[in-house]
């Protein structure tokens, strides 16, 4: 039996539901917005700091960091409403209901992804209004872009299989924290030659510095570290799909 | 008679707070998370020039005193509404207890909470490693400043609860309070913001005020504009917050 009418249905469920409530639609498009606001304007000064180098200006620099956050919390939402679901009984009837239950996953992996498209396409045009410089060509972009979206997978992967095994919107803080502490512990403010102590100790091993890293340097047409970053982006999306379809199973074992 | 009724009210507040991990843990710990990975994170800023501190942590060791009372407004605000919710104000408004005393023994407790969560923040910057400029005759006047700046808060989240009696309209306000957290000097001096119209935002938000009383005392000493400016705003938020809650009062405790 197909996955698709399954995928799609879902799919368009959830994005229906986003679109049409400003209490889900208006975080998901203001919360990245307002933190490139508040760093890439509060902060700007930053790139005066002695061996700050990064030529595109702040603007640019934070961008990537906001255009990852996004895509990672962009999933994190979806995962929200897995959750929801579960809780309020309407995923059990879609369990029962449903030829492919493969579907469903991959339905919400859809919604998840036109969800941040939202984001991703609104937050180009503030940040080329206030001003971002762009080094990097289309190809360049479609990395960058690219790289956000195994950014998104991996977000809603972690979420799913926390909302499927325990099926409570309570489960929030366990989706949403790992992934907040995993994105703030890279190199958010400066880069990662300019951090000192803990913090440059814990973003040396922090798969997201490396991300972010190669997502600042394809924005400045200088890609560098893009295949590691693709490879680690590739490897946290396999191991996370594996883990959000162990919890589907469990709670098709559940159900 | 009335101060046995807000001891009374107070004592619940305190009471149904604590007894609520959710409600005592986040106050205290996410702040500090905050403070801890901004504090790393951005170092580097301090060797920019005219950067009042070389710590960063001494720098950002106010922001959690203003998140802890944002935290506490919507905690505040979220418990009064459930009490509208719940027709517990019903039943109070059928009870000899004042209004006036309701409100005044709520707020003793976010107060009472508030300069805990202060306490505690000290604690950690002092453990950190951050000085206290203005020596041990600033703390009092920090907690106090604490206390004031809850007394604010926590009245302008009693006024949204009594305003629209749900808890989930309180809790919607929190992205609200964090913009006005992030568009203002909690990460740099103003004088130092390089983007005009960030740093004229900043200006204009009181939020920047509180964090630069709060700072100084940490990392200036004895600043009389800022420490003016300071309990200026947050005698103001206080007198505001309180005269709305106040007005609304009466609304929700009228006897039907």
């Amino acid at each position: 039996m197909s996955v698709w009418p399954v995928a799609r249905g879902v799919a368009w469920r959830v994005i229906h539901n986003v679109v049409r409530t400003p209490g889900l639609l208006l975080p998901t498009l203001l919360f990245p917005l307002f933190f490139f606001v508040a760093f890439a304007g509060g902060l700007n000064q930053v790139q005066q700091v002695p061996g700050f180098e990064f030529d595109e200006g702040y603007t640019a620099f934070q961008f990537c960091f906001v255009l990852l956050q996004s895509a990672a919390f962009g999933g994190v939402f979806t995962g929200f409403g897995v959750a929801r679901d579960f809780e309020g009984g309407f995923a059990d009837r879609l369990l029962l209901a449903s030829p492919n239950r493969t579907g469903i996953l991959l339905g919400y992996f859809l919604a998840a992804a036109v969800r941040w498209g939202m984001v991703a396409t609104l937050l180009p045009v503030i940040a080329v209004a206030a001003g971002m410089q762009v080094g990097g060509g289309p190809v360049d972009i479609v990395g960058l872009y690219t790289l956000a979206l195994f950014v998104n997978i991996a977000g809603f992967a972690w979420a799913a299989g926390i909302a499927m095994r325990f099926r409570t919107v309570q489960a929030g803080p366990l989706m949403q924290m790992p992934v907040f502490l995993l994105l703030f512990f890279a190199p958010v403010y400066v880069p990662l030659e300019l951090l000192t102590g803990w913090i440059e100790a814990v973003a040396s091993v922090n798969p997201v510095t490396y991300l972010l890293e190669a997502a600042r340097s394809l924005i400045a047409g200088e890609p560098t570290g893009v295949a590691l970053a693709f490879a680690l982006a590739f490897a946290l999306v396999a191991v996370l799909i594996l883990w959000a379809l162990l919890g589907l199973r469990r709670a098709e074992a559940g159900a | 008679m009335f101060a046995t009724q807000v001891g009374a009210v107070a004592q619940r507040s305190l009471r149904r707070t604590l007894r609520q991990p959710a409600n005592v843990i986040p106050p205290l710990v996410f702040p500090v998370a905050l403070m801890a990975v901004n504090a790393a994170g951005l170092q580097a800023s301090t060797l920019l020039p005219g950067f009042p501190t070389d710590s960063f942590l001494a720098f950002a060791l106010a922001v959690p005193f203003i998140q802890g009372a944002l935290f506490s407004t919507l905690n505040a605000g979220t418990d009064l509404a459930r009490d509208i919710q719940t027709g517990f104000l019903n039943r109070l408004s059928l009870t000899p207890l004042r209004g006036s005393a309701l409100l005044a023994g709520h707020l003793t407790g976010v107060v009472v909470l508030g300069v805990a969560q202060a306490v505690f923040y000290i604690s950690v910057g002092l453990i950190a490693g951050a000085g206290f400029a203005a020596g041990p005759a600033g703390i009092p006047v920090l907690l106090a400043f604490a206390a004031l700046v809850s007394l604010g808060f926590g009245a302008l989240g009693s006024y949204f609860a009594l305003r629209s009696g749900s808890g989930e309209t309180v809790q919607g306000l929190f992205p609200v309070f964090f913009v006005f957290l992030f568009i203002s000097s909690m990460n740099a001096p103003r004088d130092l913001m390089a983007v005009d119209w960030f740093r004229t935002l900043a200006t204009l938000n009181p939020v920047s005020y509180l964090l630069e009383c709060v700072r100084s005392l940490i990392i200036t000493g004895w600043d009389p504009r800022a420490l003016t400016l300071g309990l200026g705003v947050a005698v103001a938020i206080a007198a505001v917050a309180l005269a709305l809650a106040s007005r609304e009062l009466p609304r929700r405790m009228t006897r039907t």
